[in-house]
């Protein structure tokens, strides 16, 4: 048995399975509490309590809707493609989860330092597409499709812009490791120089989260809810489980690239998570605000947003970092 | 590559999650079902014709775009995190490469290709 422990291999998978099942419950539970938030505040906002009926201050609320949703009835409509409807909710939850697995909680609190954990990072949000896209398109429903068509327009245009302005933060470390990232922001956190790339990052972040005022995919008004129209039971529950977690995630990394992630004043090493998730929930709270804020935009101002003023914007901060970087060290 | 190795553990984790959830609510729920029930929804009226319908092409065109674009980024990951090795041989490279792309942007730009009302 001694033996098995000092194993270096059993090590890694034992330690990465604790850290994995402390930060998946940590994070479920996050989301479920971050949906009864966002609905007290959506409350409050239109001067009204919310949610109180459930559990002392409605605290039991998340759990009575899980519960609620694994006992309702599913509807698969006729005709739909069977085994794309059944996986396009799971893609919606999956890479939402999988990005954490690199994001630094703490100074000794993350699951893995890969050198490419930014990359990974978007390749996970460039997998989120395909949920709304393959969700839209196997229900057999107009309004689904129509919805999915939008959203994939819409990710991927918003996407450029979002992958363009991080590249300031990259050449400002030199490296993709999220890690290393937040080292380098042990002084100054990273949003004072690189103002624009981070309004630009938490744009495209609301756009690639389908939240309002770019929550078109799902515009109730016109498309009933979009992409996930034909969508009941937990298969819906998982949809909107993604989004939240999309939102936490997205979150979690502006404030790994921008504001600096765990690192913050007077917490001893072993308390400075405190930071990081006071940073997250600032974040979170923007995205709230900004949904109870600001009317939906039209499509084509959408696209025109994304295309003719993020794009352009955000290539224009990666020439002048570069500029900026090289005058600095070559002094 | 040890250290991916976390990486494809917090998947498996994420996957058995999420198949798990379906799994258990398909389990439990109740199932009473008719024609009428699994029609795809239009607003109460009967389902006019099938959805796999065609629709407009400025959908593709915008993948297209995309896709043309995301290369040149993924272009540019890699000089960011070498730009300090490369120094100005680096920067001059990067801002032709830029250059070339504004051509095109600008080209996208007088054919009307990015207005989406036309």
């Amino acid at each position: 048995m001694k033996a098995l422990f000092d194993n270096p291999d059993f090590q890694l998978v034992f330690w990465a399975l604790v850290k994995i099942a402390i930060i998946l419950n940590g994070l479920l539970g996050l989301v479920s509490y971050m949906i009864l938030a966002e609905r007290k505040i959506a409350g409050r906002m239109q001067g009204r309590p919310g949610p109180n009926r459930v559990g002392p201050a409605g605290l039991l609320q998340p759990l009575a809707d899980v519960i609620k949703l694994f006992f309702k009835e599913e509807f698969i409509p006729a005709e739909a493609n069977r085994v794309v409807f059944h996986i396009a909710p799971m893609l919606a939850v999956i890479p939402a989860l999988v990005t954490f697995s690199v994001i630094p909680i703490g100074p000794n609190f993350t699951v893995t330092d890969i050198n490419v954990g930014l990359l990974l990072f978007l390749a996970m949000s460039s997998i989120g597409v395909y949920a709304v896209t393959l969700g839209g398109w196997s229900s057999n429903n107009k309004y689904a499709l129509l919805g999915g068509l939008r959203s994939s327009a819409q990710m991927i245009s918003y996407e450029l812009a979002m992958g363009l302005s991080t590249i300031g933060v990259l050449l400002l470390t030199g490296s993709l490791s999220l890690v290393q990232i937040v080292k380098a922001q042990a002084a100054i956190p990273f949003f004072v120089f690189q103002p624009l790339a981070f309004l630009i990052f938490m744009i495209t972040a609301l756009a690639e989260t389908n939240r309002a005022p770019f929550d078109l995919p799902e515009a109730e008004a016109e498309l009933v809810a979009g992409f996930h129209t034909e969508y009941s039971s937990m298969k819906f529950g998982l949809f909107f489980l993604g989004e939240f977690t999309n939102v936490i995630t997205i979150c979690a990394v502006a404030t790994t690239l921008f504001l600096g992630g765990w690192n913050g004043p007077w917490l001893p090493d072993s308390l400075k998570f405190v930071w990081f998730f006071l940073k997250l929930a600032a974040l979170v709270f923007v995205f709230m605000w900004l949904r109870w804020t600001f009317p939906r935009f039209r499509y084509d101002q959408l696209m025109d947003l994304g295309w003719k003023v993020l794009l352009p914007l955000s290539l224009a901060n990666v020439m002048v970092t570069g500029a900026a970087v090289y005058w600095i060290h070559n002094r | 590559m040890r250290e991916y190795i976390p990486v494809l553990l917090f998947l498996l984790a994420a996957i058995s999650f999420a198949v798990i959830t379906i799994g258990a609510s398909h389990v439990i729920m109740p199932r009473k079902q008719n024609a009428r029930k699994m029609a795809p929804y239009e607003c109460g009226v009967e389902p006019v014709g099938s959805a796999r319908n065609r629709f407009h092409v400025k959908f593709y065109l915008v993948a297209v775009l995309f896709i043309l674009f995301d290369i040149e980024a993924v272009f540019i990951y890699p000089w960011a995190v070498a730009f300090r090795q490369l120094g100005l041989y680096g920067l001059i490279e990067m801002s032709l490469f830029i250059l070339i792309l504004l051509v095109g942007y600008v080209y996208l730009l007088k054919k009307r290709a990015l207005d989406w009302e036309n």
